[in-house]
């Protein structure tokens, strides 16, 4: 961006007397200097990610077996492996998903939409902001009194989902708001020209034309709640699991279980954390390894988001 | 639209459906949770018997000694891992909930002092030195190795310890400093024992304690120092020798798991602790000193009699020989 920049100012301006030319020179130094900072800057972020990609592989791809995928984790560092740990986290943003995307889109769609400007709709939107920012270590002590306790529901699959439901919410909720926001007006009025109803306006044009934007907030939450370890931690699911929740459907009436919901869990961030707290070094070749693996999870889920807005936007005429 | 409410409905009445039979089907799982310090005993044995038990599961949690006992004497959990004796305020809280609990040593641990190997000034220490660097009023004020001990180095004296929940803590500061969580509060402490490793590996100056399971595979890049107590038997370095025998003292220490005697109406508990109680070679495995097989066949004795109670009281007590603590009766 920064190149192209340059050259379209790169036109020389028409001398306007002595010392313009040496201002322009001026001008044109500082230019440079700050396309310099910002490569710089820029390649901070990708030297980092490389730098880090580049130590888990080389600490952690010998690990990366079949078996590593396989194998549930154990005291011996050759044989440990993940396959509780990325289940359970694909549970968790299952349930994180199915709570999280309704509520927040549903919330952000009302208070753009619908709710009156008063200091009630001020009062939620400050609020949903601020938790926007609330370290997630609280998240979890909420969940610690409210879910694990409060409601009983124990170190679960569903505690888990619903304590980072809670924390990608604001997330999701203000990417609701900011691209129902950006649908253009004369869509709508043009919707109530013909005679549709609020909710019909909504529902047939505002959301269609907006959900690019709000699955691209939708999954960039989800890809955090993946890596979440703190407040997971903090309602107790740092333990040794070795096996997998209770499989979804049943040989006996009605068919489907929900026991997978209230079944202990472990995941990805989880082991990681695990595996580098254990005296045995080998371990450490394990953590890189998963590292590796919720890595490329991550940088995937982000992908597919950027994919998916692009694909969106292409088959949006307005 | 009324069918896609009945297809809600039904999809509803299916959940409930699914849920209502968690009651019988969560029986199965033993929960154990506690000590970080027996995390890696327990984890082994759980990891040999859900080979060897298909269908039973086992989840061993890591909350620290002090942790694991909140969540047991809620009820919350079937065993707890603790690298102490119970406290008098763990036993209120039990009893106050109405929680019985059986008391049995599985293993030793050697905590041990290690300081860099770069470390040329010390090779043994005295716990009376000890005290002088880890008691309360040294804080501010013994900040350099001479100030323990005339001939020391003039070097800053960097502290690394188990943080205050582990039952590592206070082990260590009773038997230092005679009174168990006194000790100062200006030094590193962290319950990841790797810390407390990596933080000794890089400082000439350092001086940490840990147990031996985590300085054992790092035994290249650490001294540990030999401890004497100051009874005239001379200093002795940590090994499996010296804890069996009891010489090295006072700093080797038993390891417990309490059971809640309503655990122990499930059969799959009782299989579990008969196959703990086997286990001597994978405690070998994880660098834990064994007990002599005495103490295991009276472990599953006080099982068989559902001996409840603890022996030691609810006051922390150090140095404790292998034999004396079997002695012991429990009590209530």
């Amino acid at each position: 961006m920064a190149a192209t920049d340059t050259v379209s100012t790169d036109r020389t301006p028409p001398s306007r007397g002595f010392g313009a030319t040496e201002r322009i020179q001026r001008a044109r130094r500082a230019e440079a200097a700050f396309v310099g900072l910002g490569i710089v800057v820029t390649s901070v972020g990708a030297v980092t990610l490389m730098a880090l990609l580049g130590g888990l592989l080389s600490d952690g791809w010998a690990r990366l077996t079949p078996e590593f995928f396989g194998n549930f984790p154990s005291r011996r560092a050759t044989q440990a492996g993940i396959l509780a740990a990325w289940v359970g986290s694909l549970l968790v943003v299952l349930v994180c998903a199915f709570v999280a995307v309704p509520v927040g889109v549903a919330a952000g769609v009302y208070l753009e939409e619908y709710a009156r400007r008063n200091w009630i709709t001020d009062v939620i939107e400050i609020n949903v902001n601020n938790l926007a920012g609330v370290p997630s270590i609280v998240y979890g002590l909420l969940a610690l009194g409210v879910l694990v306790y409060g409601l009983g529901l124990g170190q679960s699959v569903a505690t888990a989902g619903l304590t980072l439901a809670l924390l990608i919410l604001p997330i999701v909720i203000v990417a609701t708001r900011e691209s129902v926001r950006a649908v253009p007006y004369s869509i709508r009025e043009a919707a109530y020209g013909v005679g549709a109803t609020k909710w019909q306006v909504t529902s047939h044009h505002v959301l269609p034309y907006a959900s690019p934007g709000i699955s691209t907030g939708v999954i960039i939450g989800l890809s955090r709640a993946l890596g979440e370890t703190a407040p997971l931690v903090m309602i107790g699911a740092l333990s040794f699991i070795a096996f997998l929740p209770t499989p979804p459907v049943r040989d006996s009436f009605p068919y489907i279980s929900f026991q997978w919901l209230l079944d202990p869990f472990t995941v990805m961030p989880i082991q990681m954390f695990n595996w580098v707290s254990r005296p045995d070094p080998a371990f450490q070749a394990n953590a890189a390894a998963a590292g590796l693996v919720l890595l490329v999870m991550t940088l995937a889920m982000n992908g597919f988001a950027i994919w998916f807005r692009i694909r969106m936007r292409s088959k949006i005429k307005w | 639209m009324s069918n896609r409410s009945i297809a809600a409905g039904a999809l509803i009445a299916l959940a409930v459906a699914g849920l209502a039979p968690v009651q019988a089907l969560a029986q199965s799982t033993i929960k154990v949770d506690g000590s970080s310090t027996v995390f890696p005993i327990t984890e082994a044995v759980a990891e040999e018997f859900q080979k060897a038990n298909r269908g039973v599961r086992v989840t061993v949690g890591i909350s620290g000694t002090g942790g694991g006992f909140k969540k047991f004497c809620r009820g919350e959990t079937d065993l707890s891992n603790a690298s102490r004796p119970i406290l008098k305020s763990e036993i209120d809280d039990c009893a106050k909930a109405g929680v019985q609990y059986i008391e049995i040593p599985v293993a030793f641990d050697a905590l041990t002092v290690a300081v860099n190997p770069k470390n040329t000034w010390v090779s043994a220490i005295t716990i009376a030195e000890l005290k002088k660097m880890w008691e309360p009023a040294a804080k501010g004020t013994v900040m350099k190795w001479k100030d323990v001990k005339a001939g020391w180095p003039d070097q800053p004296l960097k502290l690394y310890g188990a943080g205050a929940d582990s039952g590592t803590f206070d082990y260590f500061t009773e038997a230092v400093t005679g009174k168990a969580k006194a000790s100062r509060s200006d030094f590193t402490a962290s319950e990841d024992d790797n810390v407390l490793v990596t933080g000794i590996e890089n400082d000439r100056n350092a001086l940490g304690f840990i147990p031996y399971a985590y300085f054992q595979p790092h035994a290249a890049k650490m001294k540990a120092l030999a401890i004497d107590e100051g009874k005239g038997k001379g200093a002795v370095s940590p090994s499996e020798k010296t804890v069996v025998d009891g010489t090295y003292s006072p700093l080797s220490r038993p390891l417990f798991v309490y059971i809640n005697v309503k655990a122990l109406d499930r059969a799959e508990v009782r299989n579990f602790l008969d196959f703990y109680l086997k286990s001597q070679a994978l405690i070998k495995e994880v660098k834990y000193v064994a007990l002599p097989d005495q103490a295991y066949a009276i472990a599953r004795e006080r099982i068989a009699k559902k001996t409840v109670g603890t022996a030691f009281g609810g006051h922390p007590e150090v140095g404790l020989p292998i034999l004396e603590l079997l002695k012991r009766e429990p009590k209530v």
